[in-house]
């Protein structure tokens, strides 16, 4: 780790992977409460939770983040049915895979965020980020091929083309 | 489906211990539908393996490709131009793809990610059994689409043994016994009367390994190479 970094403060990454029925309107709902929260949250919307995959959840991890976790409905309450439900169990398998890595589990959680729950959205966004600085920085990060700070590497595509299959191609992984 | 599962983490890495270029190589029938070394999962071993190495501080290059079934020579053939650049493949496929690809690829070191467990079916989102053992000589016609080979634990084939106790298997009570799921599909299927014809001795002959099988319509060729 450089000294400008160890010279600065730590912040947390967190990012947070957030239902677009339940958890993302909360936190609409926290922000038109006027309610404060740690401004390290990065929220990513998603369809629903259950499109979460172990790889994404690794990926954050890899590329830097201190903290990731996934917000979903409240039990029963999920649009899709069992989106939460399934996204439970990807979360609680990828915990297992971050300790056969070495990384400790509790950098990743599942949270149920029912959409009329403002408060408890900041809650768990100062909850998750608090957990991050007690852990101290992810030691992936000075290693993340992209740096910490939330820039993208290029501006996404508007009408993104359908992704090709895969099989027979490989996928190179430059560092 | 032929289903497997990965080896843990720990042992996969003392397989690549010493090695800096890894190709791993996932299979996108069988072993992707179970959920053990098709493209994602794939994906998912190379991330694993980079975090740790990363935390290790010794970063490798693992690089991943899928290839449609690594038990045909032809998908095979789409990693000639890429394999020349890495120190070792890690197959994800079942037993045969490993096999297959080594013999390929003879010059490279080709080492299993997964362990082959059975030949099976889905009981449920991600919960698989056994159904049958390839025995060669299929007798499921006989005893209303159950196979006694795969399921009674003593293989028999003419009624159930004396250790069968209110529907469970007398060498593991959690088991089924095949026998009584077998008498009430027949009965069921009012097909008692096939329980009364006897099953000859079975010809283990039949399943001996190696097998191997051509098809009618290529054993001409297959003589006329000859």
């Amino acid at each position: 780790m450089s000294e400008a970094r160890a010279a600065a403060p730590f912040e947390p990454k967190v990012v947070a992977y957030c239902c677009t029925y339940c958890a993302y309107t909360a936190g609409d709902l926290a922000g038109s409460m006027r309610l404060e929260y740690a401004p390290n949250v990065r929220v990513v919307k998603i369809l629903c939770t259950g499109k979460i995959d172990a790889v994404l959840l690794l990926r954050a991890l890899e590329d830097g983040a201190d903290a990731v976790y996934v917000a979903g409905c409240a039990l029963g309450d999920c649009h899709f049915q069992e989106g939460n439900l399934r996204a439970i169990q990807t979360v609680a398998h990828a915990k297992k895979l971050l300790a056969e890595i070495g990384l400790e589990p509790e950098r990743l959680e599942f949270f149920h965020v029912p959409a009329s729950a403002g408060p408890l959205f900041a809650q768990r966004a100062n909850e998750m980020t608090d957990r991050a600085r007690r852990l101290g920085p992810n030691p992936l990060r000075s290693t993340a091929r992209q740096p910490a700070g939330g820039k993208l590497a290029r501006q996404p595509d508007p009408h993104p083309p359908l992704p090709p299959a895969k099989h027979g191609k490989l996928v190179h992984h430059t560092e | 489906m032929i289903v497997a599962k990965r080896k843990p983490l720990e042992q996969i890495e003392a397989m690549l211990e010493g090695f800096n270029k890894i190709l791993i190589v996932g299979c996108g029938t069988c072993v992707a539908v179970c959920m053990a070394g098709g493209e994602k999962e794939v994906e998912l071993l190379a991330a694993e393996l980079r975090m740790r190495s990363k935390l290790q501080g010794r970063p490798r290059t693992i690089d991943e490709m899928t290839v449609t079934r690594q038990c045909d020579k032809e998908y095979l053939d789409q990693l000639a131009k890429h394999v020349a650049d890495y120190d070792v493949i890690l197959s994800t496929g079942c037993g045969a793809g490993v096999q297959f690809l080594a013999e390929r690829y003879d010059d490279k070191i080709v080492l299993p990610a997964l362990n082959t467990l059975f030949i099976g079916v889905a009981e449920g989102p991600g919960i698989w059994s056994q159904r049958c053992m390839a025995c060669s000589e299929c007798i499921l016609d006989q005893t209303g689409g159950i196979c006694p080979m795969t399921l009674c634990a003593k293989n028999l084939l003419n009624g159930p043994c004396g250790g069968t106790n209110h529907g469970k298997c007398e060498v593991d009570g959690q088991k089924d016994c095949a026998w009584t799921l077998i008498y009430r599909r027949l009965e069921k299927l009012g097909r008692l009367d096939l329980l009364e014809k006897i099953q000859p001795p079975k010809d283990y002959g039949a399943m001996t390994k190696p097998g191997r099988f051509t098809h009618e319509a290529f054993q001409q060729a297959e003589q006329h190479e000859e």
